[in-house]
């Protein structure tokens, strides 16, 4: 089982978060005109990679507040986890 | 190569099986193919072979970084069906049926496909009223369909939980009396022994580690055995899809997530059917060897680890209990994972790339295994001619740039959610 320290909440096992995918992904910004490419890039294409990767999720049976986690996807060792607004 | 029949069984048998030929050859690489396939699965073999018996193309070699059989082919649950809603998938799908049923004989090797039909449980009235529609729809494309009641569903699985007060009550079921189950390593050995006997060379222990592109034409691999030249490539590697797609600087709408089976100890026969829980993800069906064999929900986080996490596991064998409540008395025999190519739609890629040569195979979610002839036989046509074949027209790379996506679960880009 994962055990994943919420920055609010402190460490709290798997059973506690819901996953919510790539956080590196950004949505294009409003009111700003945007090819179609960018919006299949934003939607649909993920890197995917296998070692470090950058992710959101809810700590839904906590705080209910989003949080990065900075994860091995090939050992599921985690490296850091930060508030929703954190830069790595 | 030597045939496989009762009458080479006894020959050898006085031989004392000293004289079997090998199934397969481990010849190392030459310097130039017409085509290469990457990746020693289930759709790899299958292409491989369809090429040499539907194109003639023989000077051909698989690359496969392990051994083959090795990946998600020996990892599944075996479940063959066709029970889709949307015409790319039905169609494709039920060409892949007729496969399967002609395989054995097709392969001169017993994959032991058993059509024992496959149960989808409803729990609910607005359930039963999607599967009608479903139903209606695999009709309309020649795929066998039958609504079940409740009481239908208890003549053929009295052991599921039938009480009144029960969180999830059966409603009734759709069925798909032709599909089934095959034995998945013959599928991966048949297809390698009658690709290997036609010239094809299948190269294991062997892996990619870049690729030669220039002028957005491909001109060959690197590997772990030295520089591979080719005309055409075709990638088929399933939950690695991602680490080649970098290696060829695309980024494709694929992510690599990791889904778990498991197996009971061996018990009398009890299910004759493959049967599905409706108000989660769980499925159920027992082995020959009497196994109760099981899966469901992906673990919900990309990963490339290729084994399993306890919480998913519980959460999954959760549902199979409250469908099935004897499997609570069973001891677990084995658990394992694999790692899974999902698409941002549910469905699969069988396409050209926009490099020329490069063709690509992948993102077949949780039903790789049930698609490996039919995945075989449009990606093996696919290559040869330069371009899909009607089957496969709907599975194009670039649906998810004009919409033409095929989301037969309407579950939208989050492939982790079930």
């Amino acid at each position: 089982m994962l055990h994943i320290k919420c920055p609010h909440c402190g460490l709290r096992s798997q059973n506690e978060f819901s996953y919510g995918g790539d956080a590196t992904v950004k949505r294009p910004e409003l009111n700003k005109e945007i090819s179609d490419q960018d919006w299949d890039s934003f939607v649909y294409l993920r890197k995917s990679p296998r070692g470090k990767h950058l992710e959101l999720w809810q700590h839904i049976s906590g705080c209910r507040r989003w949080i990065k986690v900075e994860r091995d996807t090939l050992t599921h060792e985690i490296f850091k986890t930060l508030k929703a607004n954190e830069e790595v | 190569m030597q045939k496989y029949s009762v009458f080479s069984l006894i020959k050898n048998a006085f031989k004392g099986h000293k004289d079997w030929e090998v199934a397969w050859k481990d010849p190392t690489p030459k310097s130039e193919y017409d085509v290469i396939i990457i990746g020693g699965g289930g759709h790899g073999l299958a292409t491989a072979y369809y090429l040499a018996k539907e194109h003639n193309i023989t000077k051909v070699a698989i690359i496969e970084k392990g051994w083959i059989g090795g990946g998600n082919v020996g990892r599944n649950t075996t479940i063959i069906r066709s029970n889709y809603m949307h015409d790319e998938n039905g169609l494709f799908s039920e060409f892949g049926m007729d496969l399967w049923r002609s395989m054995s004989q097709d392969l001169n090797f017993n994959v032991m496909f058993s059509p024992r039909g496959i149960i989808n449980l409803a729990h609910s009235d607005a359930q039963m009223n999607v599967y009608s529609r479903r139903g209606n729809s695999m009709r309309l494309n020649g795929i066998d369909a039958v609504l079940l009641n409740r009481e239908e569903v208890r003549k053929i699985i009295p052991m599921a939980d039938f009480s009144e007060n029960v969180r999830f009550p059966i409603f009734g079921g759709l069925m798909q009396p032709s599909a089934g189950t095959a034995r998945h390593d013959a599928v991966a050995w048949g297809y390698a022994r009658q690709a290997d006997s036609m010239g094809v060379d299948i190269i294991q222990n062997c892996e990619v580690t870049g690729f030669d592109v220039s002028n957005g034409k491909i001109l060959g691999i690197r590997t772990s055995k030295g520089d591979i030249k080719a005309k055409k490539i075709g990638l088929c590697v399933a939950g690695s899809t991602n680490i080649l797609a970098e290696k060829l600087n695309m980024t494709l709408p694929i992510e690599t997530h990791l889904l778990q089976a498991c197996v009971s100890e061996p018990i009398k026969p009890i299910l004759d059917n493959v049967v599905t829980f409706g108000a989660g993800h769980f499925y159920c069906s027992q082995s020959d060897k009497g196994e109760m064999v099981m899966g469901g929900d992906l673990d919900g986080y990309n990963s490339y680890a290729q084994r399993g996490n306890l919480p998913t596991l519980q959460h999954v064998l959760t549902e199979g209990i409250a469908m099935f409540p004897f499997l609570s008395k069973l001891k677990m025999l084995r658990t394992w994972g694999g790692i899974m190519d999902m698409s941002m739609d549910g469905s699969p890629i069988i396409d050209k790339t926009h490099i020329d040569g490069l063709y690509l195979n992948c993102g077949w979610c949780y039903g790789g295994f049930k698609a490996t002839p039919a995945s075989g036989w449009t990606f093996a046509h696919t290559i040869a001619e330069d371009r899909p074949h009607e089957l496969n027209a709907g599975y194009s790379l670039n649906r998810f740039n004009t919409g033409h996506l095929i989301d037969e679960k309407g579950l939208g880009t989050k492939t982790w959610i079930s």
